[in-house]
């Protein structure tokens, strides 16, 4: 018999940060990019459980799960609860694509009263608490990464980004979180 | 650092979201097949490359993915205006482009 593959969290065991910005490795959640044009949202709304945002930068989240407006036509789901998505997805009619990244992303949570001064070492995105406030959501860039940033709470933020540029991503927030705390 | 202002974000972000697309307003011919290697090396290679006012294509590919025109000034950088895929070339209130001044002096820029 095969031995059987294991999954491996690409940050397990990783801790850093500052008094000021706690930097840690998220819980897996499962993710879904997906596509939909106007006269699928509210097929697609009512069969996710959650309003499909259409304002740029902006989310729903009930009881673990999110939708984040990326483009026009484009959101990133998360359910931190592992729910299946894409078996959801599958059984929609509307015309819409979805495409299961559970695997593709990692994320990376940032808390703490520096948080915004540790993601804006490296991120150029106003954070400032009226353009981005609880609940805002925008792709955009971390140092030399493409990463999904969402504000969960007043001194909380998601930084979803792709696997293999997690060490990256982490090593470069734990150092803002120090910056962030001189 | 630039501010460009996205036309579907509804707001300015980094120049590092942004990447460039070349000259706006460029009409794929639709007779491809027929035209003349001349006329396919004009459509396809030759572009103006106008000191002062110029029509680009964006794409905010680090945002919202979308691609939209833009007016800027090749001399300073400053960029008057932007707008959605699709639009008609604008008028830039109080700019003069160079393409204009050619076609008034004879010039071949379009
Ligand atoms: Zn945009």
């Amino acid at each position: 018999m095969a031995d059987q593959a294991l999954r491996k969290a690409p940050l397990a065991g990783r801790h850093g940060g500052s008094a000021g910005a706690r930097v840690t490795p998220a819980a897996p959640a499962t993710r879904l990019s997906l596509r939909a044009g106007t006269d699928a949202i509210g097929t697609l709304s009512l069969a996710f459980g959650l309003e499909l945002p259409q304002r740029p930068k902006t989310s729903a989240s009930i009881s673990g799960r999110h939708a984040l407006w990326l483009g026009p036509d484009e959101w990133l789901l998360i359910d931190e609860n592992g729910a299946d998505l894409a078996g959801i997805a599958a059984g929609i009619s509307a015309l819409h694509s979805a495409t299961d990244v559970s695997h593709r992303n990692t994320a990376i949570l940032v808390s703490g009263p520096d948080a915004a001064a540790a993601i804006a070492a490296a991120c150029p995105l106003d954070l400032g608490k009226t353009i981005f406030p609880v609940g805002a959501a925008a792709r955009t860039v971390l140092g030399k990464i493409e990463i999904v940033l969402l504000r969960t709470g007043e001194e909380d933020y998601r930084v979803e980004c792709w696997r293999s540029f997690s060490p990256y991503a982490f090593g470069m927030l734990v150092d803002g979180a120090e910056d962030a705390g001189l | 650092m630039l501010l460009i202002y996205c036309p579907y974000c509804e707001e300015e972000r980094s120049e590092l979201e942004f990447r460039h697309g070349g000259d706006a307003h460029i009409a794929r011919p639709t007779n491809m097949a027929d035209i003349t290697d001349e006329e396919f090396q004009e459509f396809f290679f030759l572009r103006d490359n106008p000191k002062g006012l110029i029509f680009e294509r964006w794409r905010h590919i680090h945002g919202c993915g979308r691609f939209f025109n833009a007016a800027r000034d090749t001399v300073s950088d400053k960029f008057y205006m932007s707008y959605k895929a699709g639009q008609p070339k604008p008028d830039v209130p109080g700019v003069t482009s160079a393409a204009a001044t050619n076609e008034n002096t004879g010039g071949n820029a379009k």
